[in-house]
């Protein structure tokens, strides 16, 4: 196997308690599969199934026992079949043995691979762990599962339990669950072992890490005390963003008879003085300048190379603050994590002892940290304990990184208790607002939290490798709708609400809002565009994307509309101006290419432009144009549209109407007197 | 070192919100500094940092030398005049005595900061009392009044450009709250009049006077005497105003810089509370990691920008591609197409509200839940009336009960779990700490985060811990290295400020580089202290006992580096480089070379290749 190879046995528990769930480990499966298929395609995977009617593998062969186990798959490279497969698992009648599956996985592992690949080897265990084990030849269950994880340990493979607690009504036995959680936990302290607990769809979905990333040091040297006292450690990423594949541009310019094309797409950058030249400057005739107020500054790579921020790498401390010093939304980035080094015994009791002392006192350490050699820039973070709750875990630091002076925009908010009377709740209100924090409770002392961050999985990739499945299928096929488990993350959890039914009741009654009546038009309409708590999404989506997300240019069937729909937008401030110029572009196009019908588009569009700019206090752009649009009709000896602006009253806007304008309000009409010399002339 | 264009244009997969973060500069600012030269505002002085006693006028002065490189910095294309009052010379339009605007070549009154006018303002000190002096304008016999002068300068420069496309501020320096103090009654009357005037006028014109007064130690300026009027506050906002009467230096420069950023709504959020009740939120980006700009490619020859233009190639026939572009995914031996149009439907999954789902202790909340700076909301009742309050309620419970909220946001791209906390307003001396309101915090998914700590268990074997010696020495090496005063933001990154300060030398043709101090390294007198070293001798000795060297290795060898070098033996590289064989090579292979020679192995395969050839042929 290569240096970054997994070996994977899945072990899929098919007993008649789990049937309800199995789309879903089916689902986590599948994507397990493909993201496989796409990131480690040299990963080999094998999947034992128990609780089936039939048996066979190959200890039953050989030695007898392990019934009710399948080898649904041999441990081999990860293939396309292998994604469908899994999401057809065979539903099986008898209550399985997850000690004799596990048993059975190991031997796949082990005879597969040997004793190599230490940690590269995978058990992945998915079961409700609700049926009984059996007892063993010799001494107690307990002996057997610590020979069993000792064994695992020793041959380096790793396992992970998934336990699906969903209903934890009427016929299991506590007796039975208990046990076998006991069970579960001797492997957690004998072999590198975790055991998930996952009562939804939703957190099935997340408990299992579909996307296998090798963990990379980012650093490894010295946190430094002072420059005699020196801790050895490693920085990892704690936490990164899983992102999308890159997709490829894919280019279908090739004919299709040339069976070498590969449609592969090239980027390429030319620098031109201006654009209109097609005069390309070469490399050594470019360089890179800074901006610097309105100038910008040239810089050439010796000049930067020369002066730029040296750095060396190396982690330094600088203090220790309490660490109610640092509030928690100062944290700028995704985490890291700072382990000592595993080969330093001492640098492990140095992290240990200040961990600890850390975590007792409630201080956290503030680091100065280079990651690698010449980097430009430093960060300087806080490193908070992390004290590890298993013995055979050591303990660690995790370090976020702190803003500088320069990343702080320090606006002054009015302080809530300056706010009027009206503003502020009252004492009942108050109190159902409390309540309302009590109850709408997603970590209740006696359940599982509920949308813990580690086993909430990522909608959006969820949704990507299922459209990509089913696009392989077929080409056109359809988006598919987001999964059910979903909703648990995008709405609240029905059941939740329903229990608290009366007080979220009692929170709509006591905070009447309502919209704002004193609303200028133009805002007024993206209110209504995106409803409050409005219950018709669908139709709610399609006016969001008519009026908000897709309109940039003014088209030509509904102009005025476009241009009303731009100019209102509130997500950029270039949207005005570009709503101006949009429309001014259409109405100069409808007069040039003007046929007698078109005159009255003409005039709705400048009405419509008249008023935007009203509106949006902009009246120079529109009497600018509206005297360049007269010459132009002047020119081309459009009289029927110079008729239209005197009949239709069209006026350059005056003061009265806009503060801005230089127009006095009785020269509004007077472009026919303006534009009388260059007629004559 | 040339630039990967990858990294100016970035790939449209990259967050399309990300450009919304870095706070587009669309709206600009126009800003007129307006400072009292009266001879009181030399005469009088206060402590400064370093308990030195420094003039008023000096305090002003160095506030908006600060101010000025922040401008040009971030927000060059605001537009900045300084204007000083009570002066000997004139130096205005209009004509009037006792106002003095200060510039430098190439300027117009009211125009974006330029290096020039840095410098030159930044020894202003020295050559005011030559140049400009200092005279008090207000006189009762002539009845001339350099305050109206002043006011009427400023909003004079202001009148450039339309007050919706801009915002325009005065910001007003002065020790001297009883401007008409010495004045008979009568004309003391018609000034007061007049002046206030004056000020509304210019506040019609959407023009906002903000006033930074100076205190004298013994007698505080007292707003309510002239210019509570002059500002146009009423009871309320006066007693929000008077904390923020600055006598420190310091004090006077976070006011400047918290009133020179104009608070620009990053977001409007709509907060689904429950089913049938949403509140207006606005969410402000209120930490983001400053950079120093993009590239600007310039003509060598001319200095001018150059046009930077991009196409796709079909690498088959060499035609120019239209956008958008099909992208594939290579998957199960075929290539699976997408259009733009429905990648980016994949990623819709939701409008862009924020939905309350639930509330949890704030314990839940793990150090390692973050994926990107916060973003900060507050209630408006601008859209929604009743979102204010409602807004409060939660916040207060929250608070109270120890609790953050859970939500999901579909305003960003992936949609996110965010945690939302709720912070109480700090106070100091110097205003506002930290506003009230709630900040938003981005949860990862499962998939991000990653399990660490399983990798370096060793099942069975306990790991090392700490004694409870270790632990003692521990905790008094840390109360010996307690930051006293410890503020999340009192580093300036130094990188930038060197970026800024080569800027500065070669845009002003400067010989020498201003030195920037890099304030992140550790206090090395503090860490000297014969007390500090101590506790850390103490703490080494009780983890490394006698031995003072370092441990030595009880795990494996690193055995990677030595690979790295032997390995580079297996091909004879002069000979396939002779016989153009290299690219036979993997780029694996290649490196070995490279990294036995000590050559950077980055880039292509080409790029590689030619490096070899290169070395070889030496």
């Amino acid at each position: 196997m290569a240096r970054n190879r997994e070996g994977l046995v899945l072990l899929v528990d098919v007993g008649p308690a789990m049937h309800s769930v199995l789309p879903d480990v089916e689902k986590t499966c599948s994507l397990l599969m493909q993201k496989k298929l796409i990131h480690n395609r040299f990963d080999e995977v094998g999947i034992v199934l128990f609780g089936t009617q039939e048996t066979e593998n190959e200890l039953a062969r050989d030695i007898g026992g392990y019934e009710n186990v399948v080898v649904f798959r041999n441990i081999k490279v990860v293939d396309e079949l292998v994604v469908d497969s899994v999401k057809r698992l065979p539903r099986g009648p008898v209550a399985g043995d997850f000690l004799d599956a596990l048993i059975v996985g190991m031997d796949m592992l082990i005879k597969m691979y040997g004793a190599g690949q230490r940690g590269k080897k995978r058990l992945c265990l998915i079961t409700n762990a609700a049926s009984p084990t059996k007892d063993p030849f010799e001494g107690t269950k307990d002996e057997q599962v610590s020979t069993i994880a000792v064994k695992m340990a020793a041959e380096g493979i790793k396992m992970e339990s998934i336990v699906m607690r969903a209903n934890a009504s009427g016929d299991v036995d506590e007796k039975i669950i208990e046990e076998n959680d006991h069970l579960l936990s001797l492997f957690s302290s004998n072999a590198i072992a975790k055991t998930v607990y996952v009562d939804s769809p939703l957190s099935l979905l997340g408990s299992l890490k579909t996307r296998r990333v090798a963990p990379v040091t980012l650093f490894r040297g010295d946190l430094e005390i002072n420059p005699t006292m020196k801790i050895k450690v490693w920085v990892y990423k704690k936490v990164a963003e899983e992102r999308l594949p890159t997709l490829k541009m894919y280019s279908d310019k090739a004919p299709p008879s040339d069976k070498f094309a590969k449609h592969e797409v090239t980027i390429d950058y030319d620098y031109k003085v201006t654009e209109e030249t097609s005069e390309v400057i070469a490399p050594e005739e470019r360089i890179k300048g800074f901006r610097y107020g309105p100038h910008v500054i040239p810089i050439s790579p010796d000049e930067m190379e020369t002066l730029k921020f040296k750095t060396e790498k190396g982690m330094k401390l600088l203090g220790f603050t309490d660490a109610s010093n640092i509030l928690r939304h100062y944290y700028m980035k995704d985490v890291n994590i700072v382990v000592p080094d595993p080969s330093k015994e001492k640098s492990v009791i140095a992290v240990s002892a200040f961990a600890r002392e850390m975590k007792q006192a409630n201080k956290v350490a503030i680091v100065r940290c280079v990651w690698r050699n010449g980097q430009g820039n430093v960060v300087v973070g806080v490193l908070t304990p992390n004290v590890s709750e298993r013995d055979d875990t050591p303990d660690s630091f995790y370090f976020n990184v702190l803003p500088f002076a320069e990343d702080i925009r320090e606006f002054p908010f009015p302080s809530f208790s300056r706010f009027p009377a009206s503003w502020k709740p009252d004492e009942q209100q108050q109190a159902v607002a409390d309540n309302l924090v009590k109850m709408l409770d997603l970590a209740p002392s006696l359940k599982e939290e509920v949308l813990k961050p580690e086993l909430t999985p990522n909608p959006v990739l969820q949704r990507f490798y299922e459209y990509l499945e089913l696009k392989s299928r077929s080409t056109d096929a359809a988006l598919p709708p987001m999964d059910e488990a979903f909703k648990r993350i995008m709405e609240q959890d029905p059941e939740l609400s329903s229990t608290n039914k009366s007080i979220a009741d009692a929170f709509r009654g006591s905070f009447e809002v309502k919209e704002n009546p004193k609303l200028r038009k133009a805002s007024k309409r993206m209110l209504r565009d995106k409803p409050a708590g409005s219950d018709d999404e669908d139709n709610h989506m399609i006016t969001y994307n008519a009026t908000e997300n897709n309109v940039d240019t003014v088209g030509d069937a509904n102009p005025v509309q476009d241009f009303e729909a731009i100019i209102s937008r509130r997500d950029g401030n270039d949207w005005i101006d570009r709503a101006i110029s949009e429309m001014k572009k259409r109405i100069v196009k409808l007069v040039e290419d003007s046929t007698t019908d078109e005159g009255d588009k003409v005039l709705e569009c400048l009405l419509a432009l008249r008023k935007g700019c009203v509106l949006e206090q902009e009246p120079k752009q529109f009497n600018e144009f509206l005297n360049h649009l007269h010459e132009l009709c002047q020119e081309r000896k459009l009289s029927h549209i110079l008729e239209d602006f005197t009949s239709k009253k069209i006026t350059m806007i005056p003061k009265s109407e806009a503060a801005d304008s230089d127009v006095a309000d009785e020269k509004a009409d007077d472009l026919t007197v303006k534009q009388e010399p260059k007629l004559e002339s | 070192m040339e630039l990967d264009p990858e990294d100016v244009f970035r790939d449209e997969d990259e967050d399309p919100e990300s450009q919304f973060f870095q706070e587009k500069e669309a709206s600009k600012e126009f800003v007129v500094y307006l400072i009292d030269a009266s001879p009181k505002m030399f005469s009088s002085t206060c402590l400064s940092e370093d308990e030195k006693q420094e003039s008023h006028f000096h305090i002003a002065v160095s506030c908006i030398a600060h101010s000025l490189k922040s401008h040009i910095i971030n927000r060059s294309n605001d537009e900045i005049a300084i204007c000083f009052f009570n002066t000997r010379e004139k130096k205005n339009l209009q004509e009037l005595n006792g106002v003095y605007v200060f510039n430098v070549e190439k300027r117009e009154g009211l125009d974006r900061p330029t290096a020039k006018l840095i410098k030159d303002f930044d020894s202003i000190e020295e050559s005011f009392m030559n140049d400009i002096g200092s005279k008090n304008g207000i006189v009762s016999d002539s009845r001339e009044n350099s305050l109206y002068s002043a006011l009427w300068v400023a909003q004079a420069l202001l009148r450039k450009g339309s007050s919706k496309t801009a915002d325009k501020r005065i910001f007003l320096f002065t020790n001297e709250d009883d401007p008409f103090g010495s004045m008979r009654i009568s004309v003391k009357e018609d000034m007061t009049r007049t002046t206030l005037q004056r000020a509304k006028d210019a506040q019609d014109l959407g023009i906002s006077i903000e006033l930074l007064p100076l205190s004298h130690p013994d007698k505080p300026f007292d707003i309510s005497i002239f210019y509570k009027d002059l500002i146009g506050l009423n009871g309320d906002e006066l007693t929000e105003f008077m904390p923020s009467v600055g006598q420190k230096l310091e004090d006077m420069k976070d006011q400047l810089k918290k009133r020179v950023l104009a608070k620009r709504i990053a977001k409007r959020i709509t907060f689904m509370i429950c089913d049938g009740l949403s509140i207006e939120l606005n969410g402000y980006a209120l930490l983001r990691p400053a950079t120093p700009g993009t590239i600007t490619w310039l003509d060598s020859t001319t200095n001018l920008p150059i046009k930077v233009e991009r196409s796709y190639v079909c690498a088959d026939t060499g035609a120019i591609m239209q956008e958008p572009i099909q992208r594939i995914q290579p998957y199960k031996n075929q290539n699976v197409m997408f259009t733009a149009a429905e990648l980016s439907e994949v990623k819709k999954i939701t409008t862009g509200h924020l939905k309350l789902l639930g509330f949890k202790p704030l314990s839940c909340l793990k150090d390692y839940h973050n994926m990107k700076p916060s973003t900060f909301l507050y209630p408006s009742d601008k859209e929604v009336i009743g979102s204010t309050r409602a807004f409060i309620a939660l916040h207060r419970s929250m608070l109270q009960l120890g609790r953050f909220a859970v939500a999901f946001y579909g305003g960003t791209t992936p949609p996110r779990l965010v945690a939302l906390v709720a912070q109480d307003e700090i106070e100091s001396d110097g205003g506002q700490v930290e506003p009230p309101g709630i900040n938003m915090i981005y949860l990862p998914y499962s998939n991000d985060i990653r399990d660490i700590d399983e990798l370096h268990s060793k099942p069975g074997v306990a790991a090392p811990r700490a004694s409870e010696d270790q632990l003692k020495k521990a905790s008094a090496l840390m109360r010996r290295l307690e930051l006293k005063d410890f503020s999340v933001c009192q580093f300036a990154n130094p990188a930038l400020q060197k970026h800024y300060a080569i800027l500065q030398a070669i845009a002003l043709d400067e010989e020498q580089l201003r030195e920037t101090r890099d304030e992140t390294l550790p206090d090395e007198d503090g860490m000297n202290r014969p007390g500090v070293v101590k506790a850390i001798e103490e703490f080494k000795e009780s983890i490394y006992g006698d031995d003072p060297e370092e441990e030595s290795d009880s795990g494996a060898k690193e055995k990677s580096r030595k690979r790295k070098a032997a390995d580079a033996g297996d091909y004879d590289f002069v000979e396939l480089a002779k016989t153009g064989k290299l690219k036979d090579l993997t780029v694996v292979e290649l490196k070995t070379y490279l990294t036995a020679n000590n050559l950077p192995v980055g880039g292509k395969k080409d790029a590689l290749i030619n490096r070899i050839l290169a070395h070889v042929s030496k």
